[in-house]
Order: C-alpha cells, then structure tokens, then sequence
C-alpha cells in the first residue's frame, strides 16, 4: 500500500476542492487533492451554458471556463498533488486523519493529514426521493444525468421529454433538448412559483414556446418497458384535483426536482449532520463536529451559483490554514435558525470578527427584512427584496463585540419578516 | 439450436425453475432453463421480500408448511456452495394485546410441532431487549432466531451460475406458447418461433404457470396476481432495525413487515391487492400511508424521508392457498409446479428435492454425477474488504480499484463480473452488483455502466435497455434528430445571470 503523509486533503475535485485546494497550498502547506473522475472541474464539466463567474470574476463564463481557472491555479503550484479517478472510499479519523484513495492505477493509497476538506458536492433527487407513482420503464432520467449524457457522451435520451420540477437545471435542460431536436412538451412545477430565474423562464422556456405548468404535479407514469406517458395533475390549495388532471404522452421525463449533499464519506468519518441542510453542522470556521474535518461547498448546502461555492471554500481553506498553524479560534457561539428560515450556514459566529453567513427563506415574500438579534437583542436588520426558498441569501455582520465580552454563551438569531 | 431431445425441460427461471435446474445439474440428465424474460429471476422473484422464514406459519399438513420446514435448513450449506448474500438475523412476531398474543402462542405451538429450534415466547422486556426500536406499546411476542434474509435475485443467479457450471442450458427470451406431447416427448413452440424437444417437462412458471398448463394441455387452474407494493430505505434509515418484524398476520397476507436487508438497507411492506393484469407492476399513491403507518406501529421511527425508491411484484396466487406441485394427471410427464408464493422462496431448496422425486416416480432415471461441482467462484466485493485487503487484491485485479458506484462501493471488476455471467441488462447489473440500487439511483453510475457494457459485450448504446424488450436507455445521438425552429424569440431580458 503507497503511504503518505501531507497537510491536508482535499476530497472532491470539483469548484469547492480546487478553490479551497488552491488557497491552501497558497500559504505554504502541502495537499494532496482525491478526484475520482479523470478531470477536475466536477459537475461544471458538463455545464456547457453561460452565466458562470458574473459575480466573481464579472465575466461571462461556461462551466468549463470557469473551472479552468481554479485547475490553472491549483496546477501553478507545486504542493497540490492530485490523485485523479481515485475515489475515497474508507477514512479514519483522529488527531490525524486517514483517508485511503481507491484507483485503478495506484492500488489502494493511504493518506494521513491533520485537516481533512470535505467538499464531494450533492447528488440529485430522484423518483424514489419524490415518490411518483406508476409503472417502473426506462427513460426516467435526473435532468444532470441527461445533461451529462447529451454534453459529454453524446447521447439523446429520447424524443419527447416532460421535465418534472422548474429548478435552473430543468430549465437548462428544457433548452438543452430542444436544441438537439428533442421536443419539450411542457416543464412541471409543484409550486405556484418558479424555482428557477426568471432570466432562464424566458431564455429557456418562453424563447422556445415551452409550457410551464405552475401548481402541478406529475401523479403517475406509464408504459411497460420505456414511459409512453404521464398524469399531469393540478393543486388547488395543496390539494391534488384528480378530477382536472390530463395525460400528456411522451417518451422521457426529466426530474429537476432538488439536490441533497452527499456526505457518505463524512458520515464515516462521524460528522454529526444537520437535517436541514443535509450537510455538516459547522462552527465560524466550517469546522464539522470532528477537530479538523472542515467541509464547503454543496456538500454542507446547496448553492445557487457556483460563485458562491469559490468564496465559501476559500473561507474555508483561510480557517483550515489557522488550524494548520495551531491558531484555529475556538471561542464560537451559536446561531440559529428564527422566524422564517429553513436553516443558517455556519451554524457558528466569532464574536470578534466579520462573520458571512448563508440562509434560505422557508417563504415567498417582497419587500422583506432580515432580522439578525443577539440573545433577543436586535443586531441588524437588512432589506430584502424579494425572497424565496430556491434563492440563497447571504449576509456579512461586523464583529458582534463589545457586548460578548461578557463572559457566556451568546445566541444570534437570523429571521426574515 | 440442439436436434436433440433434453431429459427435462424447466419453464420459468425464477427461484423455484432455478433451485430445481440446479438439482437436476447434479445427475446425469440433460436440462435445458425456459425463460420468457430478457434474464433470470425477473418475474415474480425479483420483487420478494427476501424472508427465509422460521417454520411457525403453517401445519405440516399443508405441503407448503412441510416444504418450508425442509427448505429452511438447506440454507447455510447453499449459501458455503454459492456465496449469496444471507443472514439468519432472526424473526420478531410482536403483539400489541393480550388477543393477539393468544395469536402469537399458537404460532409458538405451530413452531414447535414442526420442529423449529430456538423458537421462543417473549415478554414486553425480552422482545424489546431483542430489538430496541420497537413501539414501546408491543407488550410480547415470538423470536425465530433462525429466521433470516437473503437478496432473492442474487440467490436465483447464483442457483443459475451452479447448474450451468454443470451442463444445463438456459434460454431466455423464450416465451413457452404450445408443448406438443409427442408420446416420447414434448415439442416446445416458443412465441419467436423457436422449437425444442424434452421427455419431461417442468412448470415453474410463476404467474403463466395456469397458461403453461393450458398450452401442455394439462389441467386448467387459475392464477391469480396478488400484488404488494414496497419500499426501499436508506441505509442510513434511523429505523432500521436488526430482525424482521412481523405484526401478528391478517387473514390473507403476513401483513406489513420491516425487513433488514442482507445488505444493509430495509424495506417496509408488502400489501397484498388482488389483480387480474399479470404485467400491471404500477404503484400507487394510496398504499403509501397505509404502508407507513402500518410499518411506524411497529418501529415508531421509520421514515418516509428514508425512501430510495417503490416498487411492487405479483404473488401467484392459486385457489385453496395451498402450492400445487404434482406429476399431472392428464400430461404424466409434466411436474405442475404452481401457486408457489409464500413461503415459496424459504421452499425453494425443498421443492426442488419433492421434483426430483417427482420425476423419478413419473419414470425419468436420475444417476448422480461423479463429477458434479456444487461451488461457484465467490466473486470478491470491494464493499467488504479492508483498505488493506483491497489493496492486495488490486495488485492482482486492477478493476477493483475503479470505484463506478459511489453509493454502493461497487468497482469495474464486479460490473464486468456482472456481464461475463450473461446479465447484459442495466437491471440485472443492479441486481447482481447493487450498482444504481443505493441512494442516487443510478445517477452517477449508469453511464459509466453503459459504457463498460458497450465495451464488453460490442453493443451499440441504442442497444442497451433497462430490462431487455423496448426499455432502452439511450434513442439517438446528437446530431441525429432535426432541430425544430423555436419560435421567434421574445423581448430579451438580460442583465441576470443564468448559470447555476
């Protein structure tokens, strides 16, 4: 077995591990990277579409683009290694860690390293997850598996999709087949609300004469052997009117309906997990419950944009370089979730510096306010727009200090009203 | 296609047409497998529960009650012999009242008639001492510690994998529609047109057992599909619980049971819902509360959040309840081998035996084989060896290190392993490797599995389906379709972005 020792390893080649990848081996440290495809870049590979790197680098980037930099940055630098189809199958935590990395090439390698960087991303909900009825065939794909098949293999997975669920992928995915001649008879949404940007409502459906059916729901699929049709039905009030609904026939569904973090190797490693997010519970420093597994990226929540996965990791790598340096601050108090809100990442704050946080409305609402207190004390409040789940919002607070000086525990609480 | 006339032929390669093939493989006779579907064990035997059952539920006077008593133990030596996955976790039978433990003590008395070891009777500390996720109100019950689990697909591959080692043939995709009695043997007409020849002609056909009857011209039965509609959870599931978990039956099924895996998941169901479509496999909305509900008065904390995926299979229900295995009384050399639901699978082993007597009371001369091998090579699987384990074996076989189901652990070598044994469709590769079983359901992994099949086996990917017939996966190419125009294009609205 090959065994090595290096300062950290990073568990995912995709946005989050090579932002934070990049930013370790920065201040001096070495990494190695395990990436179980043979190319970085993760899921941005096969996001072929523009709208990457607006807020980050103001451009106007496609997936691969946008990844290209970070694997241009991770491969200036010498202390990265980067073990690809290696796949992290086992772990053993510790005062050090152990990970060992499964390839074909290499055999099993053994990995020992003091900080641990979580970042596999998420997986996509599947009909089991949503549970539609109905026959079993083939041709019912996740819309990133169809994506996947169409841009990188080549492969059309048949002739007349519906797509379940109006998240941006579906709504990608809805432009993506008509333009290799699939015909896209309508896209599916249980919420009387789009979950995707209006910007791709209007590129991706309307510009192609695409149906979006708001308050519906696919309640059966048919065919024997591939589908040859669904049950559309409507919701009034939530309540499913059977009597309203109407079968459209096609050949393939699409299902775009949500994404869950993939945190089986953080399980093993014993990382307590927040039901909410799906990810790790995480202090100030997006350190798990485990001293020095850390975690960013969609693998502790799921991200709208993908700019927003470079900044959390390279927060989190800065963290992990304090913990290299035995400098790693303890001292956090807690945050939770109040009126309105599905769940507040980190699940921490520093009460003497910046913190930046990340939420999701559990509502629908314009003209709202973010209301952040401190043990019922109002800290700050911010306006908002317009708010809803699909949307993440993101907020800094400046030091919380000098009320924490007080000694004990105290409790911010982030409401939107 | 062989002139010659085979010794036996079996219809119908689900686990009762298997674990017979595989008996018959040990004598000096020429067996050939009859399957209308794409593989084996795709019929009603895919979708068992999986339960090898503790002996308790029947009298020996029902052959079924004999058959499953003398299954039962036959387990442990077949699973040394064929490696499938299997585990004697135990049975819990839980009450809820004082009635239903008066139902529980007649099943203790039913066991021990039958000569079930271990069986015991348990108060509200012991059972729960026995499985702490119990409803706190279960006030007693029945442990069968030698009850257990088994994956019922993979136990059908490998009884497949074992009789074939040994000379017997299979067929699939051979629809069985008229057997010709011609004095000597049999001329079986397959729907595609193809013919073959047998002296003796086994019934195992599962649901069409009662139309495999009538193309014989033997007698007329009616089967009737009695559906049970299931699902999967998560391995992670809080409610997982460490025996199967039966509540005290109703008058027509066992009711709704929490069953362990062998391979760590569970499953929660069956319903029991009689039908008339032999092919109508859909699942409903409606069960589903009752399904959970039944399942959480049993363990509080299983969870609809744990779901990967639903599925439902057809129970061959016959008149009477009873399995009808016989040497026929119009066709003497036909074995009716019908109504075979549960404890068919737990059976199994046992009907096998009761057919090879069969046979040899309908005239066929059986001579064991001198060179009968009863092992097949264990396929090794990443999942459960050690980082150092796997290392050594990587050094030999490289493909274990490529790692192409993440939920599962399932490598390269296992797929092809797989596909090498003849399962080519992407539903036999899950159900002999687990890939696309776990929680992403074939997210990550078909697509890579599609392209070690292409690489295999040299088929086109339009080729590949999900279970043989009109399933495929994959249509066209792209460039292969003609773009439709979209319609003119609306006001844009730019100045978002639209990546995600």
């Amino acid at each position: 077995m090959r065994e090595k020792r290096t300062d950290a390893v990073v568990i995912g080649g995709g946005s989050a591990g090579l932002a934070a990848a990049s930013r370790i081996a920065a201040a001096g440290y070495s990494v190695t990277v395990l990436e179980r495809e043979n190319e970085l870049g993760g899921i941005l590979n096969q996001c072929i579409h523009n709208g990457f790197g607006l807020q980050r680098f103001k451009e106007d980037l496609s997936g691969p683009e946008y990844a290209e930099r970070f694997i241009d940055s991770v491969g200036k630098q010498d202390n990265v290694e980067v073990l690809l189809e290696t796949t992290a199958l086992e772990v053993s935590p510790g005062a050090v860690h152990t990970v060992y990395g499964y390839s074909r090439q290499g055999g099993v390698s053994r990995i020992d390293a003091r900080a641990i960087v979580l970042a596999m991303g998420c997986r996509e909900r599947n009909r089991g997850n949503i549970g539609i009825p109905g026959t079993r065939p083939s041709g019912v794909f996740t819309a990133g598996l169809a994506q996947r098949l169409i841009n990188i293999d080549g492969y059309i997975p048949g002739r007349r999709a519906v797509i379940l669920g109006s998240g941006d992928i579906g709504l990608i995915m809805a432009r993506r087949c008509t333009w290799v001649g699939m015909e896209v008879l309508a896209v599916i949404e249980i919420q009387s609300y789009p979950s995707g940007l209006t910007r791709n409502i209007v590129q991706c459906l309307n510009d192609f004469g695409i149906p979006l059916y708001l308050s519906h729901t696919v309640s059966a699929i048919h065919g024997k052997d591939r589908v040859s049709g669904v049950t559309v039905t409507p919701l009034e009030e939530d309540r499913s009117m059977g009597a309203k609904s109407f079968d459209l026939d096609c050949d393939t569904i699409l299902l775009s309906v949500g994404l869950i973090p993939d945190n089986e190797l953080s399980r093993k490693f014993g990382v307590r997990l927040n039901p909410e997010t799906g990810g790790a519970f995480v202090d100030a420093g997006l350190m798990s419950s485990i001293p020095g597994v850390f975690a960013c990226g969609n693998v502790l929540h799921v991200h709208d944009l993908v700019d927003y996965v470079s900044e959390e990791s390279e927060r989190c790598a800065s963290f992990v370089i304090q913990y290299l340096k035995g400098e790693y601050h303890r001292q956090h108090h807690p945050v939770t979730a109040g009126a309105n809100v599905k769940y507040v990442i980190p699940n921490k704050y520093l009460p003497d510096t910046t913190n930046r946080f990340y939420l999701r409305s559990l509502i629908v609402k314009n003209k709202a306010e973010l209301v952040v207190t401190l043990d019922g004390e109002p800290m700050k409040r911010k306006k908002l727009s317009h708010v809803q789940p699909s949307e993440m919002v993101s907020f800094s607070l400046d030091a919380v200090s000098p009320r924490t000086s007080e000694p004990g525990e105290k409790r911010l609480e982030v409401s939107i009203v | 296609m062989k002139n010659e006339v085979y010794d036996v032929a079996i219809v119908g390669a689900g686990v009762v047409g298997a674990a017979i093939a595989r008996k018959l493989s040990s004598y000096a006779c020429s067996t050939v497998v009859l399957e209308k579907e794409w593989d084996v064990s795709f019929g009603v035997s895919k979708t068992n529960s999986g339960i090898v059952h503790g002996g308790f539920h029947y009298p020996t006077s029902l052959l079924k009650g004999r058959l499953e008593v003398a299954g039962t133990i036959m387990f442990d030596r077949l699973q040394q012999e064929l490696h499938f996955p299997f585990q004697r976790c135990g049975i819990l039978v839980v009450a809820f009242t004082v009635e239903e433990m008066k139902t529980v003590e007649r099943m203790y008395r039913q066991g021990v008639e039958n000569r079930i070891i271990g069986l015991e009777l348990c108060n509200r500390e012991r059972i729960h001492t026995l499985e702490p996720k119990l409803n706190a109100d279960v006030v007693g019950g029945l442990h069968a510690p030698s009850g257990g689990v088994i994956e019922p697909y993979r136990f059908v591959f490998s009884l497949i994998e074992s009789a074939r080692k040994n000379g017997v043939e299979l067929q699939t995709r051979f629809k069985v529609i008229k057997a010709q009695d011609e004095d000597d043997y049999f001329v079986i007409h397959a729907e595609d047109g193809r013919r073959l020849q047998a002296r003796y002609l086994i019934n195992a056909a599962g649901l069409y057992a009662d139309e495999v009857s009538a193309a014989c011209e033997a007698e007329r039965f009616h089967i009737t599909p009695r559906k049970g509609q299931e699902f999967l959870l998560d391995r992670n599931a809080a409610g997982l619980p460490g025996k199967v978990i039966f509540p005290v039956p109703a008058s027509n099924s066992k009711g709704i049971l929490v069953i362990p895996t062998p391979e760590g998941t569970c499953m929660v169901g069956p319903t029991a819902v009689e039908q008339e479509d032999k092919e109508d496999l859909s699942t409903t909305r409606d069960n589903f509360e009752r399904i959970f509900h039944s399942a959480r008065r049993l363990i509080p904390k299983i969870s609809e959040r744990d779901i990967i995926t639903a599925f439902a299979g057809l129970r061959p229900a016959l008149e009477g309840g009873d399995f009808y295995i016989a040497v026929s009384e119009k066709q003497p050399r036909l074995i009716q081998v019908a109504g075979i639901q549960s404890p068919g699978l737990t059976a199994a082993p046992a009907i096998a035996e009761h057919v090879k007597d069969l046979l040899k009371i309908a005239g066929l001369v059986l001579t064991e084989r001198a060179d009968y091998d009863p092992l097949i090579p264990e396929v090794p699987r990443i999942r459960r060896l050690s980082p150092y384990e796997a290392d050594t074996l990587l050094q030999k076989e490289p493909a274990y290190g490529e790692i192409v189901c993440r939920c599962e652990s399932v490598s390269e070598a296992e797929i092809v392993a797989a596909i090498r044994r003849g399962h080519t469709t992407m539903d036999s590769i899950k159900f002999y490797t687990r890939a696309q079983m776990g929680r992403c359901q074939g997210g990550f992994c078909s697509y890579k599995i599609m392209k070690i099949l292409q690489r295999e086996t040299g088929m086109s990917i339009e080729e590949i389906t999900k279970r043989g017939g009109k399933s495929r996966l994959i249509t066209d190419r792209v460039g292969d379709l003609t773009v439709q125009t979209p319609t003119p294009p609306a006001q844009d609205q730019s100045g978002q972005e639209s990546g995600k």
